[in-house]
C-alpha cells in the first residue's frame, strides 16, 4: 500500500536531525499560525499564490533563495565545526553517514535552490521593466516555473523529516549513486526533487528567453538593451541548452536505479564516466547560468551608481556571449583526472583559460566605468567593488586548475573547494545581494537601511577571506575534499581559522536579517515617492515604486541605450508637456490562475511517490497535473481589461509624485 | 498580454514600402510570440534527445555478451514504422491547411488519420519491444539495451503524449470553434509532430541503420 515507506523512515533515534527537523517544523507552523491568526490567507492566496504578475513571481524565487540560504548556511556552519574538531583521536560530532548527507544537502541546495532561485528571480522582475513591457512572454507559464521550483525544495526539505538525503555528493557519481551502493531513498530525493524543479528551471529559461528577443519596447533594438537583459538572455539561452542534458541523465540514473538498466553501472556494460561527461556538460554551463546575471547586475549597478555611462558597452555585449558559447566547450576540466589524453586535457584546458580574457575585459570595464566617475558609496557597489576584488583571485585560481598537471595535484583537494566558493560567493552571492538591495526600492517602494547593508557586506566580506584562504593553503598540503575526519594535527589551526570566518558570514546573514526588519519598521520615513531612488539610468526607474501590474500605461520610445537617462536629460518642461499629452489606452492583463500552484502540488505528490514507490499515488498524482492543465485549457477568460481612464489616472498620480520629489 | 503600443493600434511603418524593423514595432503579435516560445521548447526537446543519442553511440556496442543489434533489428518493421510516420506528418500538414480554410469536417478527418497512423506507429513499436523482451533482450541485459529502449522509448512517449494532445485539440475545435488561442496550440501541435519525425529520422539512421551493421 505504502511502498517503501514505514514509520522507521522517520530517523527518532538520530538527536541532530530530530532537533533539526523539529525546529523546522516548528518554523513552518509558527509561520501558517501567524498567517492564520492574521487572516492573511485569502489576501496570499489572491495576491501571491496565484499570481502571474513577473514582479511577484521573481519576489517569491527571492524569497525562496533567502530562505534557502539559510538552510544550506546551516550545513555548512555545521560542516565547518565538524571540521575544526574532528582530528585525531577526536571523532566529532557528526557521524560519517550524517556529515556525508550534510554535504551532498549543502551543495545541492545552494546551487539549485538558493543560487538559482536568486538570479531568476531577479531576472524575472526585472528584465520586464527595463525592456519596458508589461509582462513576460508566458505569465501562467512563469508561474508554473516557480511552483515546480518550490515543489523541488519541499521535497528536499522533506527528506530531512521522512527518510534520509543523498551521501553522494551534490552531483551523485555513479557508481556510488547507483542502488548496489547507495539502496536508501536518499538519492531518489535528490533526483526526483531536481527533475521537478529542473522543468521548471528550463521553462521560466523559455520564457525569459522568449520575452527578451520577441517582446521589446518600441525602438529598444538589441543594442539598446541593458546590459543585464543581455546577460539575461545569455543565460537563458544557456538554461534552453543545458539543462536537457541534465533532465535527460538524471532520467537514465533513474531508469539504472528503477529498472535496472546498465547506464552508469559497473557491470553490464554501464560506463560511469559516461554520467559524469553528461552531468558536466551541464555543470559548466550551469555556473555561467549563475554568473552571467550577476555580471549584469553588476554593470547596472557600477554605471548607476558612478553617474556614467557603462564604459565599453559593446564589448561587454560581445564579452557576454562569448562566454555563453565558450561556456560549452570546457566541461572536461572537471575532470582531467579521467585520463582522456594530454591532447584532450590540453585543449580543454587552453579554452579554459581563454574564458579568462572575455572575463578580463568586464572586469576592466567596470573599472573604466568607475574611473573619472563621481562614485556613490551605497551598499549596492560595496558589493560590486568586493566583487571585483574577490571574483579576480577566484578567477586567477581557475587558470591555475585550468593547467592539467597542476590539476592533478590539487584534483578533489580543498584548493578546488575554495576556488569554486571564491567565484560562487565573491560572484554570485554577491552579485544576487547587489541586486537584491538595488532594486529591493523598485519591489516595495521603500529603501533599505544603508548602515546594516554596509555591515552585513563588511562581514561576509572579511567572513568570506577567512573561511576559504586557509582552504586554498589546506589544499596545497594535499588535504582532500569533504573529510568527515582527519590525522594530521597540523591542519586544525587552518580549519578553526574558517570555522571563525563562518562566524563573520554568519554576522552578515544576520545583518541582512536586521536590515530587514529595521527597514521595514521604518518604512514611512524611507519611501521612494520619485520612483528613481539612486537617480538610475534604465528604463525600470521610471515606472513608480512599486510598480502597478502594468508596469506601463503607456509603452515607453526608446531612442538610444541608457532610455531612461536620456529622457531625463530632456528639459523639464518639454518632458512634463509629453508626459501630459500621452494618450492612454485600455491594456489587457492576463488573469491570475492558481494552474501553477495546483500543478505544483501534484508535483510534490507524484515524486514523493516515486521515492517510495506508492505507485497508485504516482498515478494518482500525475492525473491531478493532467486534469489541471486540462481546466486551464478549456478556461474561457484568460485575460480583464484596464480601463483608460484609470490607466491615467495612476499614471498621472505618479507624474505629480516624481515631480514633486525630484529636484530641479 | 496584448501588445499595444501608444494608442493600442498596430505601429506605424515607415514611409518608404520597407517593413517597420522588429525592434521599432515593440512586442511582437502573440501568435509570433507563442510559435517562437515553442520553437525554443522543441530544440530544447533536442538537445534532452541529443543527450540520449550520444549515450547510445557511446554504448551501442556495449552488448555484455547479449543480443546484438544486427541479430534484433527487423528493417521490414522498422520501414513500415517509418512510412507511418512520416504519412501522419502529411496528414498533419493537411490538418494545419484545414484549419487555416476553418473547414471542419477536412479538419477532423485529417485528424483521424494521423491519429491512426501515429496509433499505427505505436502498435508496431510496442509489438518490436515484445518480440525483443520474449527473445531475452531486456532494457536490464546490456547497456546496448537500456541505450536503445531509452532513446527509442523516450520517442515513443512523445508519441504517446502527441496522440494524446491531439485528441484533447479535436475536443477543443468541437467544443470552442477556431477561437485563436485554440488556432495557436493547433499550430504548436504540428510543430510538435514533425519534430517528433525529425527525430525519428535521426534515429531511423543511427538506430536501426548504423546499429545493426
Amino acid at each position: 500500500m505504502f511502498g517503501k515507506l514505514s514509520w522507521s523512515a522517520i530517523p527518532i533515534n538520530e538527536p541532530i536531525d530530530m532537533i533539526a527537523a523539529g525546529l523546522m517544523i516548528l518554523a513552518v507552523l509558527c509561520v501558517l499560525a501567524w498567517v492564520t491568526m492574521k487572516g492573511y490567507w485569502p489576501y496570499l492566496w489572491r495576491e501571491w499564490l496565484t499570481s502571474v504578475d513577473h514582479k511577484r513571481i521573481g519576489v517569491m524565487y527571492v524569497v525562496l533563495a533567502l530562505v534557502m540560504l539559510l538552510r544550506g548556511f546551516t550545513d555548512a556552519v555545521m560542516m565547518r565545526l565538524q571540521q575544526a574538531v574532528s582530528v585525531g583521536p577526536d571523532a566529532g560530532y557528526l557521524p560519517p553517514e550524517h556529515y556525508n548527507q550534510i554535504f551532498s544537502a549543502h551543495g545541492t541546495i545552494m546551487i539549485f535552490f538558493m543560487a538559482m532561485p536568486f538570479v531568476i528571480g531577479l531576472m524575472n522582475f526585472a528584465v520586464p521593466l527595463q525592456l519596458g513591457i508589461r509582462d513576460v512572454a508566458f505569465p501562467t507559464l512563469n508561474s508554473v516555473s516557480l511552483w515546480l521550483t518550490a515543489s523541488g525544495i519541499l521535497l528536499t526539505n522533506i527528506s530531512l523529516v521522512i527518510g534520509e538525503f543523498a551521501r553522494t555528493g551534490w552531483l551523485a557519481y555513479p557508481p556510488l549513486s547507483e542502488l548496489k551502493y547507495s539502496p536508501g531513498v536518499g538519492v531518489d530525493y535528490y533526483l526526483w526533487a531536481l527533475q521537478i524543479s529542473g522543468v521548471g528551471t528550463l521553462l521560466s529559461g523559455i520564457n525569459l528567453a522568449t520575452t527578451i528577443l520577441k517582446m521589446r519596447a518600441p525602438g529598444m533594438s538589441y543594442m539598446r538593451m541593458p546590459v543585464f537583459c543581455w546577460t539575461a538572455l545569455a543565460s537563458n539561452l544557456l538554461i534552453i541548452a543545458a539543462f536537457p542534458v541534465l533532465t535527460a541523465t538524471f532520467a537514465m540514473l533513474l531508469l539504472d536505479r528503477y529498472l535496472g538498466m546498465h547506464f552508469f553501472t559497473n557491470d553490464g556494460g554501464g560506463n560511469p564516466m559516461m554520467y559524469v561527461n553528461l552531468i558536466w556538460v551541464w555543470g559548466h554551463p550551469e555556473v555561467y547560468i549563475l554568473i552571467l546575471p550577476c555580471f549584469g547586475v553588476f554593470s547596472e549597478v557600477v554605471a548607476t551608481f558612478s553617474g556614467k555611462p557603462l564604459f565599453g558597452y559593446r564589448s561587454m555585449v560581445a564579452a557576454t556571449m562569448a562566454i555563453c558559447i565558450l561556456s560549452f566547450i570546457v566541461w572536461l576540466h572537471h575532470f582531467f583526472t579521467m585520463g582522456a589524453g594530454a591532447n584532450v586535457n590540453g585543449f580543454f584546458g587552453v579554452m579554459t583559460m581563454i574564458i579568462a580574457v572575455p572575463t578580463g575585459v568586464k572586469v576592466y570595464n567596470w573599472m573604466f566605468t568607475m574611473y573619472g566617475g563621481r562614485v556613490r558609496f551605497n551598499a549596492p557597489i560595496l558589493w560590486s567593488v568586493g566583487f571585483m576584488v574577490t571574483f579576480v583571485i577566484g578567477g586567477m585560481t581557475g587558470v591555475l586548475l585550468a593547467v592539467p598537471p597542476a590539476d592533478f595535484i590539487l584534483h578533489n583537494s580543498l584548493f578546488l573547494i575554495a576556488h569554486f566558493h571564491n567565484v560562487i560567493i565573491g560572484g554570485v552571492v554577491f552579485g544576487a545581494l547587489a541586486g537584491y538591495m538595488y532594486w529591493f526600492p523598485k519591489a516595495f517602494g521603500f529603501t533599505l537601511d544603508e548602515g546594516w547593508g554596509k555591515v552585513s557586506f563588511w562581514c561576509w566580506f572579511v567572513g568570506f577571506y577567512l573561511a576559504f584562504m586557509p582552504l586554498y593553503y589546506l589544499g596545497m598540503l594535499g588535504m582532500t575534499r569533504r573529510l568527515q575526519h582527519y590525522d594530521n594535527p597540523g591542519w586544525q589551526p587552518w580549519l578553526i581559522v574558517a570555522a571563525v570566518g563562518v562566524a563573520f558570514i554568519l554576522a552578515g546573514i544576520l545583518a541582512l536579517i536586521v536590515q530587514l526588519v529595521v527597514s521595514i519598521r521604518t518604512r514611512d520615513h524611507r519611501r521612494d515617492h520619485t520612483g528613481d531612488p539612486w537617480h538610475g539610468r534604465t528604463l525600470e526607474w521610471s515606472t513608480p515604486s512599486p510598480p502597478p501590474a502594468w508596469n506601463f500605461a503607456v509603452l515607453p520610445q526608446v531612442e538610444r541605450e541608457d532610455a531612461y537617462w536620456h529622457m531625463k536629460r530632456r528639459a523639464r518642461e518639454e518632458r512634463r508637456a509629453a508626459a501630459e499629452a500621452l494618450a492612454y489606452a485600455p491594456i489587457h492583463m492576463p488573469l491570475n490562475s492558481p494552474t501553477g500552484f495546483i500543478t505544483a502540488f501534484f508535483a510534490v505528490v507524484t515524486g514523493f511517490a516515486l521515492i517510495w514507490h506508492i505507485w497508485w499515488l504516482v498515478i494518482l498524482g500525475l492525473v491531478g497535473a493532467l486534469i489541471t492543465t486540462l481546466v486551464f485549457a478549456w478556461r474561457d477568460e484568460s485575460e480583464f481589461e484596464i480601463p483608460a481612464d484609470e490607466l491615467a489616472r495612476i499614471d498621472r498620480a505618479h507624474q505629480q509624485a516624481y515631480w514633486a520629489g525630484s529636484a530641479p | 498580454m496584448t501588445a499595444t503600443t501608444l494608442g493600442g493600434h498596430e505601429p506605424a511603418r515607415p514611409h518608404h514600402g520597407m517593413p517597420a524593423s522588429a525592434s521599432a514595432a515593440g512586442p511582437a503579435p502573440k501568435r509570433i510570440i507563442i510559435a517562437y516560445g515553442f520553437w525554443l521548447f522543441l530544440l530544447s526537446d533536442i538537445v534532452m534527445f541529443s543527450a540520449f543519442f550520444a549515450t547510445f553511440a557511446v554504448l551501442g556496442k556495449a552488448t555484455a555478451g547479449g543480443l546484438t543489434g544486427a541479430e534484433l533489428f527487423d528493417a521490414r518493421n522498422v520501414a513500415v514504422e517509418t512510412a507511418l510516420l512520416l504519412f501522419s506528418s502529411f496528414s498533419c500538414g493537411m490538418m494545419s491547411l484545414a484549419m487555416d480554410a476553418r473547414h471542419r469536417q477536412a479538419f477532423y478527418l485529417g485528424a483521424a488519420i494521423t491519429f491512426i497512423l501515429g496509433l499505427g506507429f505505436l502498435v508496431l513499436e510496442m509489438r518490436e519491444f515484445a518480440d525483443m523482451v520474449a527473445r531475452g533482450a531486456t532494457a536490464d541485459r546490456s547497456a546496448f539495451l537500456s541505450g536503445f529502449f531509452t532513446l527509442v522509448g523516450c520517442h515513443g512517449a512523445h508519441v504517446v503524449v502527441g496522440l494524446l494532445w491531439l485528441v484533447v485539440m479535436v475536443a477543443q475545435v468541437a467544443d470552442k470553434g477556431w477561437r485563436a488561442t485554440v488556432c495557436h496550440r493547433l499550430m504548436c501541435f504540428s510543430l510538435f509532430w514533425h519534430a517528433l519525425d525529425i527525430i525519428w529520422v535521426a534515429l531511423f539512421t543511427i538506430v536501426y541503420l548504423m546499429g545493426a551493421r
